[in-house]
């Protein structure tokens, strides 16, 4: 199979989770959408690595991996604090400094 | 990550080659010596993180303190030692296999970013600001960060004394990251330094004492528009590495000029001109979210608000230090083959962020909403610096990030001192007639205000001079008059809160002017004379700024 149809993937997962961040008013969802952002980046590495015939792009992906996990624990931590304390997670509630 | 494996003329033999090709890794060969100012303070952070877990209580604060002035005083001595040596100007080379720079602009904007530090680490360990709770100082950070505001599980840690003193390490990661971005040479340094330094910025931003729904909504709206900008930066990344086959500045460089070694299995990619003007947009909109310009400006103003005011003064000049220096490195090292593409869309960027920072700015209402919005204007004024694309651009640059961080810090650090009841007071009706009841604290502002708004004899002024100058002679006349007349805009509303500290009547129920610990008062004292020191004898620094400005390659 052509390999530039695993870009064209990529691309679409990518359109899909900036959608996905602009569009749901979840936090927990939003925060989906970057890592699935974060993951077609992935896949594009490993694609174009494939491509050049170079590893640099799989080792990359290696990074992208442990740098989203390092993401998730910081970005949990802060979602699941503000919804103890509003009992709500939705984007649109947390409106305290709107003008 | 083998050069070797580029001469492989099929594709497909990839993995027989890599196979092959194994006992011809060639070890790392890392300088330690020119990266010591990056170790000296990951190694304090690491410290301080085993301060926290084996000190009793009572004294990690003091342990905390000293641990970060003392790291980052050391760091900043490597750094000078570093350039005495002459890594900044004749002996500048990439280190560490081609990951990070050490050369002129790295070292002074890790300079600036570590004084940065050490000032910030004054304001985050003031403890006379607020009241004594439970009869025990207490700072600007939340008690117990993982507590329900308000709950009894925080009152509980309020009464046993509890203090977040993980703020230390939390800042000193921070720093560490900030050092790397801007020194880094290939993009995936770019990147990963990039999250090192945001991750611990989003959990200090949701750490505030007061005010903590405020504090955790900055947390959260910061960290979902800040992991969406990186996710935006990995994607370009990955499309440059698709253009190109490497990651490495020079080595997109090289194949956007046409000069790399030809390598049939690039060539697919690197005929396809998409790839690289998407993924130039991408990464270039990842650093514009960081350096806050419009339009990816929206984030500044709710997180600088809610987020601790010590806080947001470290974020409002360490972050815009660092990401200034990446953007600088970037286009003027990756892409000044791509010049005739990105400078019509940088124009059109600093142009909005110029005008529309100015121009908001003027209606608010909040004195830390009011110093965010003119960060964006301020952040407009840089970019019209970093668009000249020639030495001058660059030392002006560098000026201007010095210059303004220690006016950006010292402002906020003396927001933390206006109080009432309800913690700081930020409304700007509440400063009416603060000249009045306590002159030195309005006379003081009313500086870093004049600094801000470009008055000669102050360093706004020679920054801004210096930026307008570069941009002029490169050529960009337009964006000079622009950066003029909003320079007039935000003068107007820098004056209008000078004129209502001094000439309006303070109101009965106007808030005190806490009295700070030698901490803040030093602070506050160094942006001061800082400023004003840049601002009469600039030419030292001027000269420092120039000697720094050539990038190695």
């Amino acid at each position: 199979m052509n390999p530039a149809n695993y870009l064209y993937l990529a691309a679409l997962l990518f359109t899909i989770g900036a959608a996905g961040v602009l569009i749901r008013r979840n936090a927990i969802v939003v925060f989906m959408c970057v890592e699935l952002m974060l993951n077609a980046c992935n896949l594009a590495f490993v694609t174009f690595s494939r491509l050049h015939g170079n590893l640099d792009g799989q080792v990359i992906a290696f990074f992208t991996m442990v740098v989203a996990a390092a993401e998730v624990v910081v970005g949990l931590a802060i979602i699941v604090s503000i919804y103890r304390s509003r009992h709500s997670a939705s984007v649109d509630d947390a409106n305290l400094m709107k003008l | 990550m083998s050069a070797a494996l580029h001469s492989g003329p099929v594709v497909h033999s990839l993995w027989t080659t890599a196979a092959s090709s194994t006992d011809r890794f060639p070890t790392p060969h890392i300088e330690y010596a020119q990266l010591s100012p990056v170790l000296i303070i990951f190694g304090v952070a690491m410290l301080g993180i085993l301060v926290e877990a084996f000190t009793p209580r009572r004294h990690r604060y003091t342990a905390q303190v000293v641990l970060a002035v003392v790291g980052l005083a050391a760091a900043f001595a490597a750094v000078v030692a570093l350039a005495e040596k002459g890594y900044g100007t004749t002996k500048a080379h990439i280190a560490a296999m081609g990951a990070v720079a050490v050369d002129g602009p790295a070292l002074f904007l890790q300079g600036t970013i570590l004084l940065v530090g050490l000032v910030a680490v004054f304001t985050f360990a003031e403890r006379r600001l607020d009241p004594k709770a439970h009869g025990r100082h207490v700072d600007s950070f939340a008690a117990q960060g993982s507590a329900v505001p308000g709950g009894e599980q925080e009152k509980a840690a309020v009464r046993a004394g509890f203090t977040t003193t993980e703020v230390f390490p939390l800042l000193l990661f921070a720093v560490g990251g900030m050092l790397v971005f801007p020194a880094a040479n290939d993009l995936l340094t770019l990147f990963v330094a990039l999250e090192v330094f945001s991750l611990p910025l989003y959990i200090l931003c949701a750490l505030a004492r007061r005010n903590r729904l405020m504090s955790q909504e900055s947390a959260v709206k910061y960290f979902l528009l800040g992991a969406f900008s990186s996710a935006f930066l990995l994607f370009g990344i990955a499309l440059l590495y698709g253009y190109s086959g490497t990651v490495t500045y020079s080595g997109i460089s090289a194949v956007i000029d046409g000069t790399a070694p030809t390598n049939p299995a690039l060539d697919n990619t690197t005929g396809n001109d998409a790839l690289l003007l998407i993924g130039l947009a991408m990464v270039a909109v990842g650093l514009l979210f960081k350096v806050g310009a419009v339009p990816f400006h929206m984030w500044t103003p709710d997180v600088y608000q809610g987020a601790p005011t010590p806080v947001t003064g470290f974020m409002a000049a360490a972050t815009k230090v660092a990401a200034f220096g990446a953007l600088l490195r970037l286009l003027y090292v990756v892409l000044p083959g791509m010049r005739w593409d990105w400078r019509p869309v940088m124009w059109g960027v600093a142009i909005a962020t110029m005008l529309v920072g100015a121009v908001i700015a003027v209606t608010q209402t909040d004195v830390k909403r009011l110093l965010a919005y003119s960060s964006v204007a301020h952040a407009g004024f840089i970019l019209a610096g970093v668009i000249a694309v020639d030495k001058d651009g660059v030392s002006s640059v560098l000026f201007y990030l010095a210059a303004y961080s220690f006016v950006t810090l010292g402002a906020f650090a003396v927001v933390t001192l206006v109080r009432d009841a309800g913690g700081e007071a930020t409304h700007l009706s509440r400063w009416a007639g603060l000249g009045r009841r306590s002159p030195l604290v309005a006379a003081v502002f009313g500086v870093f205000l004049l600094a801000f708004a470009g008055i000669p004899l102050t360093s706004g002024f020679a920054g801004k001079f210096a930026v307008f100058k570069a941009a002029a002679q490169g050529g960009a006349m337009p964006l000079v008059i622009i950066g003029v007349i909003s320079s007039a805009v935000a003068a107007f509303f820098y004056i209008r809160v000078i004129v209502l500290m001094f000439f309006s009547e303070p109101k009965p129920d106007g808030p005190s002017v806490a009295v700070p610990s030698p901490l803040t008062s030093m602070a506050i004292a160094l942006g001061v004379v800082v400023t004003l020191v840049m601002g009469l004898a600039p030419q030292y620094f001027l000269d420092l700024a120039d000697k720094a400005s050539v990038f190695v390659r």
